[in-house]
């Protein structure tokens, strides 16, 4: 039997049909996938803060390289030490403070409340690591990361990521010589906490000036660079007053 | 080829030369404009597109003949993006790292004018066997065109090739560039993927003047 697919009815049933068939199947697809998926979320932000203190599986200076995933719940335990929240002048600890969404808690910040804002307390050879994760605006969409500091408000590593930058421009930003470059840098100028530009020309591509408070910029990537400078300076300014009470020098 | 019949095996192979969807039919231009910078990028679409144009090609011909033609669009691209989903969860699930590579590519890959034109010029006439060699073979000459211009834009702009420095290192100045070469960053902005695609263009039709159109 043909069937006769011109008439308003059959378009109507049909379209009916397909979505229910559609939203079915990709409801089903996501909520069966949906622990698997969230559990790798969890890994991978423990992989990015124990990389920004410098526990990584890094071999030469090429490329990114995190402690694997089946290990890295061990070694966040091993590595940080405390993991605080800052709410106001309050400081509490809590064990899953890493699972606090930065992009809720800055736009608490920005819409003028109380954000809660999680910090690690890191340990690796007798020193110490205090890591800050980052939430900003790249060129197209979000850009993240996290700024591992001493008490001398020096960075001791970094580590940035973005959902959607230009591949080959923007998206070098979680590259190695992007990232490597900021080791070294101090947050502070002087007594001022500035946090860290990523400066176009500014004459040291090799970064020997560690006092610059600036980092040379990606070639093509202008907006982006912006971004990851803007969200710098205001992740510092918002745990200024935290930092404040930690630093030494 | 044993396995195909003669037509069967010009559906994959025409493509990939006298009939390519980038540089002949002129589709997908934005995707081979967008993301060749570097060529893990152009191979990581390539590779996308070819799993998603072969599986929607063959669920299209399955559906053709109950598929209203006053929605046929909105059918196929239900398909695509559905298609689209699916690989990206599972992705995320069992092959994270991978589908951070892709995120960008997704939305990228339901755009594709590629898919759309076969679905609508050959799935919905065709069965699904000859409909997925087909698939196969547009995704091939899409993705050769892709690797050939992200070879160039990456090896010219960036001195790198998947990430490897095959020209020396242009900071501290060894192989290559300790003769004064530098990297040409024209190379790494979308309009010199343009040009690259308009030489690719020139030497295939040089080459077979039957594709030249008359005006």
């Amino acid at each position: 039997m043909a069937i006769n697919t011109d008439k308003n009815v059959y378009t109507v049933v049909f379209a009916a049909v397909m979505v229910v068939i559609v939203g079915s199947v990709l409801a089903l697809t996501a909520s069966g996938l949906s622990d698997k998926i969230q559990e790798n979320e969890k890994f991978e932000k423990q992989q990015n803060i124990l990389y920004a203190m410098g526990v990584n599986g890094n071999v030469d200076e090429g490329s990114v390289n995190f402690i694997p995933a089946n290990e890295v719940e061990s070694e966040f335990t091993n590595y940080i030490k405390k993991q605080l929240v800052i709410e106001g002048d309050k400081v509490t600890e809590d064990s899953n403070a890493y699972l606090i969404d930065m992009k809720k808690q800055m736009s608490i910040a920005s819409s003028g409340g109380t954000p809660k804002l999680p910090l690690f307390v890191g340990e690796k050879d007798n020193n110490k690591f205090y890591i800050i994760p980052m939430y900003g605006k790249g060129l197209w969409d979000a850009i993240w990361g996290f700024i591992a500091v001493d008490e001398n408000m020096v960075v001791q590593g970094v580590y940035f990521d973005h959902k959607g930058e230009t591949p080959g421009l923007g998206a070098n930003i979680k590259q190695r010589y992007f990232m490597d470059d900021f080791t070294g840098e101090s947050i502070m100028a002087g007594t001022r906490y500035k946090g860290i530009n990523v400066a176009k020309g500014n004459n040291d591509p090799l970064n020997d000036r560690k006092d610059d408070n600036a980092v040379d910029a990606l070639a093509g990537a202008t907006i982006t660079g912006n971004g990851v400078s803007a969200m710098i300076s205001q992740t510092v300014n918002l745990y200024k007053g935290y930092l404040k009470t930690i630093r030494v020098k | 080829m044993g396995l195909l019949s003669k037509k069967e095996a010009g559906l994959v192979l025409d493509p990939l030369a006298d009939n390519n969807p980038i540089t002949i039919q002129v589709l997908g231009i934005c995707s081979a404009l967008a993301i060749t910078a570097e060529l893990k990028a152009s191979i990581v679409m390539a590779v996308s597109v070819m799993f998603v144009l072969a599986m929607g090609n063959v669920v299209i011909s399955l559906m053709r003949n109950i598929i209203p033609s006053k929605i046929r669009i909105i059918v196929q691209l239900v398909v695509v993006a559905t298609l689209v989903i699916i690989v990206d969860q599972v992705l995320r699930a069992f092959a994270y790292e991978l589908s951070k590579t892709l995120s960008v590519f997704v939305g990228l890959i339901i755009t594709n004018c590629i898919i759309m034109g076969r679905f609508e010029a050959f799935a919905l006439a065709n069965g699904p066997w000859r409909s997925f060699l087909d698939g196969i073979g547009n995704s091939l000459g899409y993705g050769i065109i892709l690797v050939i211009i992200g070879f160039f834009r990456e090896l010219l702009g960036s001195g790198t090739l998947l990430g490897f420095k095959v020209l020396g290192d242009p900071i501290a100045k060894t192989g290559l560039y300790s003769f004064g070469y530098e990297n040409n960053g024209f190379m790494i902005i979308p309009p010199a993927a343009l040009i690259v695609v308009g030489i690719i263009i020139w030497v295939q039709r040089s080459r077979n003047p039957s594709l030249v159109e008359e005006n």
